[in-house]
């Protein structure tokens, strides 16, 4: 399948013990970026760390995650996040590109997008980096068009309620301790860990998006297709 | 025998970090239902004081609460530590929403490491309670809280008690730690029925003395405006907050109100007791104090001012307040547009006649944003209540009044189907009694069209008929037939409220409907090949068209 991702993996298809859940969302075109965030900011609350700093003799100390709520303006609904301007923007850009694809290009308003946890493997030259992800997390979105007042209310009130069961979901899966990348030494720390952010430490994750047209293809696949058809004339 | 694998260190650090983890528990709950929203701030440089690696603030009448419950003891089995939150209105009653429980069970995982793995749990744990927090129902109550109820905790110790929360109570879990000495359980069980219930079954809970917790003795109100990342400021300590355990009634356990600090004025000392008021009175005074303080507070965003309030303005009387505290400006505005603050929101369709009237008693009158329900305009009181509900009111009536259209929270209803007798509206005792006033509204049952044979017939003879179109002879006045907007149309006889609900759900319109977008859509690709060639036949002539444009 088309996606868009942040770098290219060596293998696409996610390896045999890479953990899956996929959770489905049915919004309004107006809180699809609200619970984009919501649902992977509760995911990168839980694989986020404090920033390490290595002392001597191979030991660390770890910094402090700060949290902070959010209130949701379409949608009756509010959740916590880490205190992080860097990965608010980074999740906010993504979320955005997401729901620009969405709206556009005669989308049927079905997507999905992925939040990736992967590892990096360091391979010896000529060979990348391989990424082999752990764990992959697929909102599969469908978005809804409504007809009056009274309906966005309703929407916005179960919506609410969708993403609270949702947010649970979320914290079972976490909860049941299942495959961890071990803790690494300071010379493979980033190859588990996103090290950029100055405030906190997720780990190595990759946002990508699809969106499928109401023939369950992809939109570009089929663009290129018929256009392709009709320079053959 | 359970922990003869274990290092003494390894259970010396085991015990430290589930006290820790319990006590950080506790400040997760309460924080998360003062009905503020919470700003922490991550720090790279790691504090010896961040247990778990998270910031969290410890308010010390909490950790004192929990530290008295617990006696020095560690949830072990048959042993939980549990926080019950509830819900006090103003008028005392009183309704248990969660219980969050932290227990242990018989489960050892001799096989974990302590020190890294447990700890690192422990922490996972408490973001996950984070996030749980917010998602319960008892999250949105708090925040709303400040006007007609507040929420309370209570840390116990001991069996855990569900039977408070009502039937069909649910449970969430939030996580499971194992250590070697037990698996450490953190749940919620949570109270769906929001109703109250009747007043028939209701009890009067014996008012638990109002020991209010001021966390702001002589503090200025912070003067940054809400969208400042918040710094909790309990974290500023002095000793002079603790209530003043000996003028609470013998219970086992105390009980606080966890307003939000920008409402929590009233200290509760010696002084303000020395003629022992009714205890009732009490616990209605503070609310009212809050309120008093937080117009203050909405109106003029100045400097904290208790000075202001004093005594004295408890002599203003409830109800005064308490219905002026309905309209206010809310002084929990949420960050953001579009948010209700401490009065629960009225639907946004305006279709019922009470929509009117709640703007109306928004106005401000003299300056302080009270409503009518001053005593110096009574008769204000007066016109609202008698226009929206036909008969005289005092202001608890207005408090009826509005609470009539609210879907209850987390009702699973579509609006158009809830009905007085539903009781699922939250607040419901406080719904009008009075049916007949949705019989009244004429939104809802519009006078009925007089009976004319046909619409045109009756328009047709209007001017034979005795009406009050034509003036009549001894009448200096001419009466004219009023005839609104869509009141009545020749073709069709109805009244504003019929066509409003008429058309209020139109159907979509068939062009916007999926199938047949994505039909034409097809359609509209198969036949671009054909346009394609037709254009490319006619390239000439485009050529000669865009060469005219040069």
């Amino acid at each position: 399948p088309l996606s868009s991702r942040c770098c290219a993996p060596a293998s696409a298809a996610p390896a045999m013990n890479c953990r899956a859940e996929v959770l489905e969302v049915s919004v309004e075109g107006r809180q699809v970026e609200e619970a984009m965030l919501a649902v992977l900011h509760t995911v990168l609350l839980h694989r986020s760390t404090g920033k390490f700093h290595y002392k001597k003799e191979g030991t660390y100390s770890i910094g402090t995650v700060g949290t902070q709520d959010v209130d949701c303006d379409f949608i009756d609904f509010a959740y916590i996040r880490v205190s992080s301007e860097e990965l608010d923007r980074a999740l906010r850009k993504a979320v955005g590109e997401f729901k620009d694809a969405l709206r556009g290009s005669g989308s049927d308003g079905m997507g999905q997008i992925s939040l990736e946890f992967y590892q990096k493997k360091k391979s010896r030259w000529p060979f990348s980096d391989e990424c082999i992800p752990w764990e992959l997390w697929t909102i599969k979105v469908n978005v809804v068009n409504l007809a009056n007042e009274q309906e966005r209310q309703i929407c916005r009130e179960k919506v609410g309620e969708k993403l609270c069961e949702k947010i649970i979901n979320i914290v079972e899966v976490m909860n049941r301790h299942e495959y961890l990348p071990k803790m690494p030494t300071q010379s493979e720390v980033d190859n588990v860990f996103d090290t950029s952010l100055k405030d906190v430490q997720p780990y190595l994750y990759k946002i990508s998006y699809q969106i499928t047209d109401s023939l369950g293809t992809s939109v570009t696949t089929t663009m290129r297709r018929l256009i392709k058809d009709t320079l053959a004339l | 025998a359970m922990d003869t694998d274990l290092s003494s260190q390894d259970r010396k650090d085991l015990d430290k970090f589930i006290k820790f983890f319990a006590l950080k528990t506790v400040q997760v709950i309460v924080q998360a239902r003062l009905g503020e929203k919470i700003c922490t701030r991550s720090s790279s440089s790691p504090t010896g004081s961040d247990w778990f690696n998270l910031a969290i603030k410890d308010i010390p009448e909490v950790t004192h609460e929990a530290k008295k419950a617990l006696a020095g003891q560690l949830p072990a089995v048959g042993r939980s530590m549990c926080v019950e939150i509830s819900l006090k209105t103003s008028e005392g009653d009183s309704m248990e929403l969660e219980i969050w429980c932290l227990e242990m069970n018989e489960k050892c995982d001799k096989e974990i490491k302590v020190s890294y793995t447990v700890y690192n749990r422990l922490s996972l744990l408490l973001k996950s309670l984070l996030a749980i927090t917010r998602v319960t129902p008892a999250y949105r109550l708090s925040r709303k809280q400040g006007h007609e109820y507040v929420i309370l905790y209570r840390i116990y110790f001991g069996e855990v008690q569900l039977s408070g929360l009502g039937e069909g109570f649910q449970t969430v879990r939030v996580g499971t730690v194992g250590t070697p000495v037990g698996t450490i359980t953190l749940s919620c069980a949570y109270r769906i029925n929001l109703a109250f219930m009747s007043t028939r079954q209701f009890e009067r809970t014996p008012p638990i003395m109002g020991i209010i917790i001021d966390h702001f003795v002589d503090r200025p109100y912070p003067s940054s405006s809400p969208m400042h990342p918040c710094n909790y400021r309990a974290g500023e300590d002095n000793g002079a907050v603790y209530p003043s355990v000996e003028d609470s009634q013998e219970v086992c356990t105390t009980s606080f109100s966890t307003s939000p600090p920008s409402q929590c004025v009233f200290t509760v000392t010696k002084a303000h007791f020395q003629t022992p008021p009714p205890v009732v009175t009490d616990t209605l005074k503070v609310p009212v104090m809050g309120l008093a303080f937080s117009h203050q507070l909405s109106s003029s965003r100045l400097s904290y001012q208790p000075a202001a309030l004093g005594v004295g303005s408890a002599d203003m009387g409830y109800p005064v307040l308490f219905a002026g505290g309905l309209n206010a400006a809310h002084p929990h505005q949420l960050i953001g547009p579009g948010k209700e603050g401490g009065v629960p929101p009225v639907p946004s369709q305006p279709a019922h006649g009470t929509q009117a009237d709640q703007e109306r008693m928004c106005t401000p009158l003299d300056g302080v944003h009270y409503s009518a329900a001053t005593p110096s305009s009574s008769e204000d009181t007066e016109t609202v209540s008698n226009s929206s509900e036909g008969k005289s009111g005092s202001p608890h009536d207005l408090l009826e009044t509005i609470f009539i259209r609210k879907v209850g929270a987390f009702v699973n209803k579509p609006i158009n189907q809830v009905t007085m007798a539903n009781l699922d509206i939250p607040f419901a005792m406080f719904a009008s009694k009075n049916v007949e006033l949705e019989d009244n509204d004429p939104m809802v049952n519009p006078p009925e069209s007089p009976e004319t044979e046909s619409p045109l017939q009756g328009s047709l003879h209007s001017e034979g008929s005795s009406g009050s179109s034509t003036g009549n002879t001894h009448d200096d006045f001419v009466m004219i037939d009023f005839k609104p907007a869509f009141s009545k149309d020749d073709i069709l006889p109805m009244d504003l409220g019929t066509f409003y609900r008429e058309f209020q759900n139109p159907p979509q319109l068939s062009s916007l409907s999926i199938d047949i977008g994505a039909q034409s859509m097809a359609e509209d690709l198969d036949s671009l090949p054909e346009k394609l060639a037709v254009h490319e036949k006619n390239v000439k002539e485009f050529d000669a068209f865009v060469e005219t444009l040069q």
